[in-house]
């Protein structure tokens, strides 16, 4: 058996300590790797070798769970599917992702993004519930394709740290709550939207949106936000014309 | 629980950080261009209303090279403003589904694209076969 080549690559990391530091400060390292370490391995390698106090989530090693989100040389990625050898000879630049306060090196605060995920009703409003008794709700397969890829997201935030709207307002949802809000009113089950138009019509709903787009661009799992956000200030528009035209009809406002 | 002690990073300079926002930008500032030539077509339009002899004096004032130069510079602006907005139809529609199938992204660009160069032409061959 051949054994995997052995290289070095520098590894330059945010770290911030809170408390200690007042700003954050860069650190460096040489990092020894093999063609098949991801970004996460090298962090790994310093944390067990080099440092161990530097800080960063992780957990499924797959492109899962979404929590080793960062920005790598100033792009937001998952660490675990990056590849430090795409780096060579140049080196790599951690930090943690954009837009979020930082906690601690490279993990950041989700406390808010995580709290627009809630707002947005994100579960299905059956118009009328089904008991047991009546079985599973049905879908036709054209009527799962309408809402499949919205429902991939991971919660990894990339979309957020990709999003300049949302880093000069936080207030503005964001990409993936509004992706995830779309989700379930695209479902042919759900029959919710009227509920969830007041989040969609809001100053800092789908119109904080400017189609920048970057955050369809760094999504992972093949979400489009952007298409999600967009569509539904048409939507917001019809619905606007609807209570003017007809201020007592039905929907929502 | 207390909240976390946190450090904000700054936002300023944003769009400087990466190829992505820079066009962006691009995209977005090449609509001064649309606005200067929405102002000059308004100018024209107030100069009709004086009479013939002040439509003919801005028509003079437009025919100068520096004008003409001017107007190139726009027309190229505005069609890649118009261009950049067509890339981005797709994201404002729904899926459209035909015979089954979804329409891709690049036929709605294409669509888009094709409509607005024939529109165009049709206009240039109304004028220039009035």
């Amino acid at each position: 058996m051949v054994e995997p080549r052995t290289r070095n690559i520098r590894i330059e990391c945010l770290r911030y300590a809170p408390g200690v530091d007042a700003a954050p400060r860069m650190q460096a390292w040489d990092v020894p790797f093999t063609d098949d370490m991801s970004v996460l391995q090298g962090l790994q390698y310093i944390k067990d070798h080099l440092d161990g106090s530097v800080t960063f989530r992780w957990s499924c090693r797959m492109a899962v769970c979404g929590s080793c989100g960062m920005q790598i040389n100033g792009i937001p990625k998952l660490a675990c599917e990056t590849f430090l050898r795409e780096y060579m000879p140049a080196g790599i630049r951690v930090e943690p992702l954009a837009h979020f306060p930082i906690v601690r090196d490279l993990v950041i605060d989700q406390s808010d993004f995580l709290a627009k995920l809630e707002s947005v009703r994100p579960y299905l409003i059956p118009a009328v519930p089904r008991t047991l008794a009546e079985g599973p709700y049905r879908q036709t397969p054209g009527e799962m394709d309408a809402y499949y890829q919205y429902s991939q997201c991971i919660n990894c935030a990339l979309c957020y740290a990709a999003c300049p709207q949302y880093g000069m307002n936080a207030k503005f949802t964001g990409p993936a709550a509004l992706a995830l809000l779309h989700r379930y009113n695209a479902d042919s089950r759900d029959a919710g939207k009227a509920q969830r138009m007041e989040i969609i019509n809001a100053e800092d709903g789908v119109w904080g949106c400017t189609l920048v787009g970057y955050c369809s661009e760094v999504c992972p799992k093949g979400v489009d936000p952007a298409r999600a956000v967009n569509q539904n200030k048409i939507e917001s528009t019809k619905d606007y014309f609807r209570h003017l035209l007809m201020p007592r009809g039905s929907g929502s406002r | 629980m207390s909240a976390p002690h946190t450090y904000t990073r700054p936002i300023a300079g944003w769009w400087r950080r990466n190829p992505f926002y820079r066009a962006y930008i691009v995209r977005e500032m090449t609509c001064v261009a649309v606005i200067a030539y929405a102002l000059e077509l308004l100018v024209g339009l107030a100069r009709l209303a004086q009479g013939p002899e002040a439509f003919e004096t801005w028509l003079a004032r437009l025919a100068r090279p520096w004008a003409i130069v001017l107007n190139c510079v726009a027309l190229l602006l505005i069609a890649f403003h118009a261009w950049t907005w067509f890339e981005v139809m797709p994201k404002t529609l729904p899926f459209i589904n035909v015979g089954g199938r979804r329409v891709p992204d690049r036929a709605i660009v294409a669509a888009g694209a094709i409509a607005a160069v024939l529109a165009s032409l049709l206009v240039l061959f109304a004028f220039l076969y009035r």
